[in-house]
């Protein structure tokens, strides 16, 4: 397998002979692995470039053109003790990091623009108490002008392009008031310059726009890093196909360089990486990952075979087809479809916020207005009270309220191993009232384990998995797994069909079928107890022993299951496995509610019959076949081990064997809707205090400009907060 | 007050360079690791690399 690795795929020719990698590293965590792997690939021959990327865990490479085979780095990392894979940039990807340092590029200009204004604000707020002649005044305005608006005008777009997109589609959002606000103030504060006025906001504009474009780029930054890392994850599986170049001829390609019409090998043993159906050959197939069902099926000419598809038995010749051919693919991605389209668009909190906003900012501005006038001051005075309301009101605090719980909650749920694939999936998971898990890879782990190993004498099974290791089949792999073998036994061959044997001191050692191994009556003891085991029999001389091998339950499913319930989460299973099965696990875990045998359509069913009851559902689920349930429900989440399509579907997605990160995400975003709730309410108490001031006249740049940075502050102190005391649930 | 006519330009200038400086810093791609860039500040000895190696056998020891 290891011999023709061709990642010509991944290389990028820069000009001047260069050729360009990107490695994603696992492992990668302090400042000794970074030089450590820079020295290491420095070392090599040819290479210019060697330079780590601690926060996306990557390697960037460049070499001489032509000297050197891009597996050499592999190896190499390997050797230094890191597991690597080239990666292949997605376009989503590119997008993003590209959004984030224009957003970055937006903050600089503002925050500097805002920095220098201040330093001519300060002179004009001190010299209008003591001596500043208004020609000074005047000067210093002119100055802040000629700063502050092509600066606005930069580094708003973000704001303003989003506003008028809003508006012509005739809704309205967040920006909307940010925009108006903005702009207001700077024409205002143009027109007062001209009439020599006291006061102009050009700073309090500018601070705005700094600190709501630090909100901005707060949100992106947090969902380019997740982007980053789950890409990692991807590439590190390190996919790979055996593809036909020619009639017998085959090559170990990287799965992104398999393109539809293309013949690949299946070997006995081998998770396919691709969709396609055989054309060659006679196999069982384990089709678990994609439809839940646990026992193995027949394959043959023309069975469809999906990526995720264990083969158990025989050599397949597959061709591969595009994404829609299968004819389950194609009605999940049907059903998918619709449940995207069914999904009814979730209104973040931050929009509800802002529609319950914008009216009443605007109708209190127009009031100071109209109520000024009606007074008798002068229409000049009227209107310039009612824009510094608007200015003194508008969301600064809001804007930073919601992004900065965000952040720092994904900060602290990317340490207990959960993604976040979208921002506003905290806001929905705190509301899950109930949760439905699919079985097979969701509440069980995605590979077989021996459930007996505990009646077998320890160096038996040592023996029995160091012969396992000779073996392609999977129930052998989990022998050999869960033995800690690691020597395979010198001599050991495969019996086709049959099992493996070799010899141990003279006498033989057979693993494999229990009637290659004369234990038939040891393994139907074992089956009638537990029927839904796959057995592998081991004979050594006269000593047999049957290893029950199954998927086995993640191991702390039955701790989170009851930590679920105790915090008042109802609990189910929506399985696409049979019935025994099912029910088994349901019992293990004191689930009560449980379905077995549901396709795919009738999981979306399930849901949304819970969702016209009213009920908040999180889905868990890992199989293809759950991914249109995981789009229908209010919110999802899958393994790490989950197929593409449901992993891209889910709005989290969680690392590791254990489930405990599924209940340690609704407890942090319980807490974070908690504290997102707290920083609105403290933004809306800020506008309390200053509303009355503005309306009254009261309010200068200088006021506006403290309690501005005043409630900012306040709102990303409370978001800290996030960090602690959300481990626990409830 | 005369002094305006030299503090002012400077103020603006010295702005002006901060924030060429920074928008260049941006651009080199300062602020794309910026975890590894913490590190890289404490770290022993930067990795050197074969060019400014010195010639083999005039080592250091």
């Amino acid at each position: 397998m290891q011999a023709t690795r061709d990642f010509s795929h991944y290389v990028r020719h820069l000009g001047s002979g260069l050729s360009h990698i990107d490695l994603a590293v696992e492992g990668v965590n302090c400042a000794g692995c970074m030089s450590k792997i820079e020295r290491g690939l420095s070392a090599l021959p040819d290479v210019t470039l060697a330079r780590v990327n601690l926060t996306d865990r990557r390697v960037a490479l460049e070499w001489k053109e032509g000297t050197l085979d891009p597996a050499r780095f592999i190896d190499r990392l390997a050797e230094l003790g890191y597991k690597a894979y080239p990666f292949e940039p997605v376009r989503a990807e590119a997008v993003e990091t590209e959004q984030a340092s224009f957003l970055l590029r937006c903050l600089g200009v503002a925050a500097f623009a805002a920095m220098n204004i201040m330093m001519l604000s300060i002179p004009v707020w001190s010299g209008n108490v003591s001596d500043m002649i208004p020609e000074q005044r005047d000067f210093f305005h002119w100055l802040s002008a000629l700063i502050a608006l092509p600066a606005a005008a930069y580094s708003g777009q973000p704001f303003f392009r989003s506003a008028w997109t809003a508006l012509r589609a005739r809704r309205t959002n967040m920006d909307v008031p940010i925009s108006i606000g903005i702009v207001m103030a700077l024409a205002m504060s143009v027109m007062e310059t001209i009439h020599h006025a006291e006061h102009a906001y050009f700073d309090a504009a500018l601070m705005l726009l700094a600190f709501l474009l630090a909100g901005r780029y707060l949100d992106q930054s947090m969902r380019r890093k997740t982007r980053a890392v789950a890409g990692n994850l991807a590439a590190l599986k390190g996919e790979t196909a055996t593809k036909f170049i020619g009639a017998d001829e085959i090559s170990v390609v990287p799965i992104a360089a398999v393109q539809a019409g293309d013949i690949v090998l299946l070997r006995p043993g081998e998770r396919s990486a691709v969709d396609g159906s055989v054309i060659e050959g006679q196999s069982k197939i384990d089709q678990s990952l994609i439809t839940g069902e646990t026992l193995p099926v027949k394959a043959g000419p023309g069975t469809a075979v999906y990526a995720g598809t264990l083969n158990l038995s025989g050599a397949l010749r597959v061709r591969v087809s595009a994404a829609s051919e299968g004819t389950l693919l194609a009605e999940i991605s049907r059903l998918l479809d619709n449940a995207v389209q069914a999904r009814s668009r979730y209104v973040q909190l931050a929009d509800r916020a802002s529609r319950l906003y914008a009216p009443v900012v605007h109708t209190a501005a127009l009031l100071t207005m109209l109520g000024w006038a009606a007074y008798g001051a002068t229409w000049h005075d009227a209107i310039v009270t009612a824009i510094s309301v608007l200015i003194i009101t508008c969301p600064c605090a809001l804007g930073l309220a919601i992004p900065a719980v965000q952040t720092v909650v994904s900060g602290a749920m990317f340490r207990t191993g959960v993604l976040l694939n979208s921002g506003d999936a905290i806001e929905r998971l705190a509301d899950v009232e109930r949760v439905v898990f699919d079985k097979t890879g969701t509440l069980t782990l995605p590979e077989l384990d021996v459930t007996n190993a505990v009646d077998v004498p320890q160096d038996v099974f040592e023996l029995a998995g160091r012969l396992a290791l000779a073996s392609h089949h999977p129930v052998a792999a989990a022998v050999a797994r869960a033995s800690g073998a690691r020597k395979p036994l010198a001599g050991a061959e495969e019996v086709a069909g049959q099992g493996v044997r070799g010899f141990v001191r003279g006498l033989e050692v057979r693993l494999g079928r229990p009637s290659f191994c004369g234990a038939d009556q040891i393994a139907n003891d074992i089956l009638h107890r537990d029927p839904e085991a796959s057995v592998v029999a081991f004979r050594h001389g006269e000593t047999r022993h049957v290893f029950a091998v199954r998927q086995r339950l993640r191991p702390d499913a039955a701790a989170a299951i009851a930590t679920l319930v105790k915090a008042g989460i109802e609990v189910e299973i929506l399985s696409g496995d049979r019935e025994p099965a099912v029910r088994h696990a349901a019992e293990q875990l004191g689930i009560h509610e449980w379905r077995a045998g549901v396709t795919p359509a009738d999981k979306i069913v399930r849901i949304e019959e819970l969702k016209r009851r009213g009920v908040k559902v999180l889905m868990v689920g890992d199989g293809m076949n759950d991914a249109p349930a995981l789009a229908a429900a209010h919110v999802s989440m899958s393994p790490v081990s989950a197929t593409h399509l449901s992993q891209a579907t889910a709005d989290l997605v969680f690392l590791g064997d254990r489930l405990a990160p599924v209940v340690a995400a609704i407890g942090f975003s319980r807490k974070a809707l908690l504290l997102m709730r707290q920083n609105l309410w403290l933004a809306a108490g800020y506008n309390l205090l200053a509303v009355p001031l503005a309306i009254a006249g009261l309010a200068t740049p200088l006021v506006a400009a403290a309690a501005m940075s005043g409630s900012s502050l306040l709102v990303i102190l409370n978001a800290l907060r996030a960090h602690r005391g959300a481990r626990e649930l409830g | 007050m005369e002094v305006l006519v030299f503090l002012v330009p400077l103020a603006l200038t010295l702005g002006a360079l901060g924030l060429a400086g920074f928008l260049w810093s941006l651009k080199n791609g300062q602020y794309d690791d910026l975890e590894g860039a913490g590190w890289r500040a404490i770290a022993d000895d930067e990795p050197v690399s074969e060019e400014t190696l010195p010639s083999a056998g005039s080592g250091r020891h």
